[in-house]
């Protein structure tokens, strides 16, 4: 059968639910413009590579361990399960799971327990993705000895030999994981696609915060909206601050707090009362009385 | 003589495509799967030894799949079988177990007839291949 000299890129990107996995990613992550674009490239390019094996040309399936940096709470875990999903519409990963594996599944206690323990969680991880969260902490640069070391040989050697099994993205902050590739040449030129989470706007925290209460079901009314305004105002500036994490860890504080309030005036009240965060339950924080230096409570 | 122990071996060998599909079964029914190699083909040998240890919490075939040819690799004239182990009763159970590698010639079995006390006979199944030390079975090979 000769490649027929037309090709309906549409009707591939609607078969492969291009569209309806990219909308839902832009409807269900706030923010983070240069991480959807660069989905968005990968995407592309996947789908232009299984057209192209199909119209005859040569398609070597391109190498997609990534590498995501970023502050804490900016999306890395969140997106990385996105992708795994992703890959998987697009028939690149055969399964399309995760597995998250830190330092402590990876390496070893004594000689000859690293090689084994890797292989097992790299086997769990064959037809979809393997995410290393704090990557940086495989290579202690003080221990020469250190098992991390062979974990990261085996793991090369997975990501070069295997690369049509698994794909690896590697996790943590940005300046550690530039420290940890300086000291990893051969990891970071394996890795094509790294990534930079940003931090969040003031803005796009907000909109967070509101994406959350929807889920759960809660909403703010004006008032406590503009007090959870001045609440990340001041939170930003604060010691600890982990973009969407801080957030949702502000908004099970602020469920507390409705809680025993509703609790504490007893009575009948209207159902809607149920769902609404109060003003008083947001500036009840610490966070407004110039907290203690680095805790938010 | 063609060797049959587990499931199948009433079939042609199984293709790796076939073996595939037979281990993707295994893994939706959230079996783990253990690989194990001999050169005793005796029906009362039981217990092969392991290829590394049993792989729990595997997702994909492909990885299993990869061992069995590591396997095979390593030992290309020993019998190979695949064990699925069901835990459901809260013990490893065998649940499914097929061979997936095997000599490229089997010499087979003879019976030898011991003759004991009054009249009675005993018998036993001898493999000719045990007539040679374990590794030197099998045309020698490893």
């Amino acid at each position: 059968m000769t490649p027929a000299a037309e090709i309906d890129v549409g009707a591939a990107a609607r078969e492969a639910l291009i569209d309806e996995t990219l909308r839902a990613l832009d409807a269900e992550l706030i923010g983070l413009e240069p991480v959807k674009l660069r989905i968005r490239q990968t995407a592309a390019l996947l789908l232009v590579e299984r057209l192209r094996g199909q119209a005859g040309f040569s398609a070597d399936p391109p190498s997609l361990h990534m590498c995501f940096t970023g502050n804490p709470g900016t999306g890395k875990t969140t997106v990385a399960l996105r992708m795994a999903k992703i890959l998987h519409s697009l028939g690149y990963v055969r399964r399309g799971h995760m597995v998250v594996a830190t330092r402590d599944d990876l390496v070893g206690q004594y000689v000859g327990h690293t090689a084994p323990k890797t292989k097992e969680v790299l086997q769990k991880a064959i037809g979809g993705v393997l995410f290393i969260d704090e990557a940086y902490y495989l290579y202690r640069a003080e221990n020469e000895r250190d098992y991390g070391q062979e974990a990261i040989e085996i793991l090369l050697q997975f990501m070069e030999n295997r690369r049509d099994d698994l794909v690896v993205i590697l996790a943590g902050y940005k300046d550690k994981m530039d420290k940890f590739f300086q000291s990893n040449p051969g990891l970071h030129s394996r890795i094509a696609h790294h990534i930079d989470f940003p931090d969040y706007t003031l803005d796009e925290l907000m909109e967070i915060a509101e994406l959350m209460l929807r889920q759960q079901m809660y909403a703010f009314d004006s008032e406590s909206r503009e007090a959870f305004r001045e609440y990340l105002e001041l939170r930003v500036r604060q010691e600890h601050f982990a973009n969407a994490r801080s957030v949702r860890n502000a908004i099970d504080r602020f469920r507390l707090r409705q809680a025993v309030r509703i609790v504490g005036r007893g009575g009948s009240i209207p159902r809607e009362e149920l769902a609404r965060i109060d003003a008083a339950d947001i500036r009840q924080s610490r966070v407004f009385q110039g907290g203690p230096k680095g805790v938010a409570a | 003589m063609r060797l049959t122990q587990g499931t199948f071996s009433f079939l042609p060998d199984l293709t790796d495509e076939e073996i595939s599909k037979q281990i993707e079964y295994c893994l939706a029914k959230g079996w783990s799967i253990g690989i194990e190699y001999t050169d005793d083909p005796h029906p009362r040998n039981a217990l092969w030894e392991m290829w590394n240890l049993p792989m729990f919490d595997i997702a994909d075939p492909q990885a299993i799949l990869h061992e069995v040819n590591a396997c095979r690799k390593a030992f290309p004239s020993y019998y190979i079988k695949v064990n699925a182990n069901d835990s459901t009763r809260g013990r490893e159970t065998v649940a499914l177990s097929f061979i997936v590698n095997r000599p490229a010639k089997e010499p087979g079995f003879r019976i030898d007839r011991q003759e004991a006390a009054g009249r009675m006979v005993r018998y036993t199944l001898h493999p000719y291949a045990a007539d040679r030390p374990t590794g030197a079975r099998y045309n020698g090979a490893k």
